[in-house]
């Protein structure tokens, strides 16, 4: 069986993460897997966690009154859920919910945090890796927004 | 709209032929299928001969609805077997008459047109189709002929996203495509209800997760421009070399043999000089608004 550090390296998110860094977080994190239709977090909960999703896939739903609710993005095999806790207060804005068989290794959020904190250096290389899957969802959700598959100019 | 007829005789000698890709043929609507609700597919063959039409993947037909005009669209069947088939979205006034067509029907066909995905300069590459919405129609022989010659091509992805789950045409095909362990298909939409257990989200994220070489990869990317410039980059970003990109433009083509002007995009015909461009070729246009 794969120690946590193993399986982080082998994660795209960790790619590149020095050794060390690897091995002092992975002290944080545990694997958990989720069955299909399970929510791993719901809109308004205490965000204390963090999923590096090794398997799976699982959408990230807003429930709409009178509507249902509707999935803004599926993240997959290699992404990232999750950065709520990062910032107070610490709650989630949207619904998780396991479309598939989903396993993940789950970070214990208060305790990354202090190790970010304690340790600068690990802080700013996290805040870089967040930052950039931050600006590809934002970038996605802007082409969304943009609807390019509307109606085209007739003929 | 069947043929031109006979040569008039005009001064006492007989008129010069049409130029190639001016003659209208007749042929007869075998079958029509609904994809979408406003996007239908047609079977074509010959009215007289009963014969599909030889082309290459990515070129296009200008199809003639007697009374109303003409439109281009592209040629979505099999190469291989000269399927004359046309996916359709009705948007305008010839759109609409041609997916209001019936079996037993003839519409006028002129082409092929167009200059064809380099298909066979893929062999030996990973090849990489990304298609948005319609745009898989024009893309569809691609796979035809890559598949029907599996062994020659490296890996082999299909990357295809449409607005919602009831907007994805070929849905058979994709089952059939899906199911085939030498082919890697995902499909996403852009907004889904629970329903849907599939992927949402932009057809773009889902190229970090196909697998490929970047370094011998080859890319054929259609749908609406604005899709194909973000593919662009996010092939670009994956390693992928723009001489390795081709993409098909889609401009307002009505002479379709590179005369009137109308489909001009900045030195280029589309209709002649594309509508199949490799990306450094056109690439500069896409950001230049007046374009």
């Amino acid at each position: 069986m794969k120690t946590i550090d193993v399986l982080l390296a082998e994660h795209p998110f960790f790619q590149g993460m020095a050794p060390d860094y690897l091995a002092f977080i992975a002290g944080c994190g545990r694997n958990v897997q989720f069955e299909p239709g399970r929510y791993i977090h719901r809109e308004g909960d205490e965000a204390k966690e963090f999923y590096a999703i090794r398997e799976g896939k699982v959408a990230l739903e807003l429930f709409v009154p009178g509507r249902g609710p509707k999935t803004l993005q599926t993240l997959d095999t290699g992404d990232v859920l999750g950065w709520s806790w990062i910032f107070p207060p610490y709650k989630w804005v949207f619904d998780a919910r396991a479309v598939e068989l989903t396993k993940a290794v789950m970070f214990d959020g208060l305790c990354l945090r202090t190790k970010c904190e304690g340790e600068p250096a690990l802080g700013y290389d996290f805040m870089k890796r967040f930052a950039e899957v931050v600006t590809m969802r934002l970038d996605a959700a802007r082409l969304q927004l943009v609807d390019v598959f509307g109606a085209p100019t007739p003929r | 709209m069947a043929d031109l007829g006979p040569a008039p005789l005009v001064g006492g000698a007989p008129a010069p032929p049409p130029a190639p890709g001016l003659v209208i043929e007749s042929f007869r609507v075998t079958r029509v299928r609904k994809e979408t609700h406003d996007t239908f597919t047609i079977d074509l063959v010959h009215a007289d001969t009963g014969a599909g039409l030889a082309f290459e993947p990515g070129q296009f037909t200008m199809l003639y609805v007697l009374g109303v005009g003409e439109a281009p669209i592209s040629i979505s069947g099999d190469p291989a077997r000269r399927e004359l088939v046309h996916t359709i979205r009705a948007v305008g006034a010839v759109t609409r008459a041609l997916t209001s067509a019936g079996k037993g029907d003839v519409v006028g066909v002129r082409g092929p047109f167009g200059t064809p995905w380099p298909v066979d300069a893929a062999a030996g590459r990973d090849v990489i189709v990304v298609a948005g919405g319609i745009g898989l129609a024009p893309v569809r022989p691609i796979l035809y002929r890559v598949l029907a010659d599996r062994a020659r091509y490296g890996r082999v992805a299909l990357l295809y996203g449409a607005r919602t789950p009831a907007d994805l045409i070929y849905t058979a095909d994709l089952e059939r495509w899906r199911s085939r362990l030498d082919l890697e298909v995902h499909v996403t939409v852009d907004t889904a209800d629970r329903g849907w257990r599939g992927n949402v989200g932009p057809v773009t994220t889902l190229i970090p997760r196909a697998p490929f070489d970047p370094a011998r990869a080859t890319a054929f990317v259609c749908g609406p421009e604005v899709m194909m410039r973000y593919v662009a980059v996010e092939l670009g970003r994956r390693g992928v070399a723009a001489g390795d990109v081709f993409v098909s433009m889609e401009r307002n083509m009505k002479c379709a043999v590179g005369l009137c002007g109308h489909c001009q995009l900045g030195p280029y015909f589309v209709c002649k000089d594309g509508p199949v461009f490799a990306l450094p070729r056109v690439q500069p246009f896409f950001t230049i608004r007046e374009m």
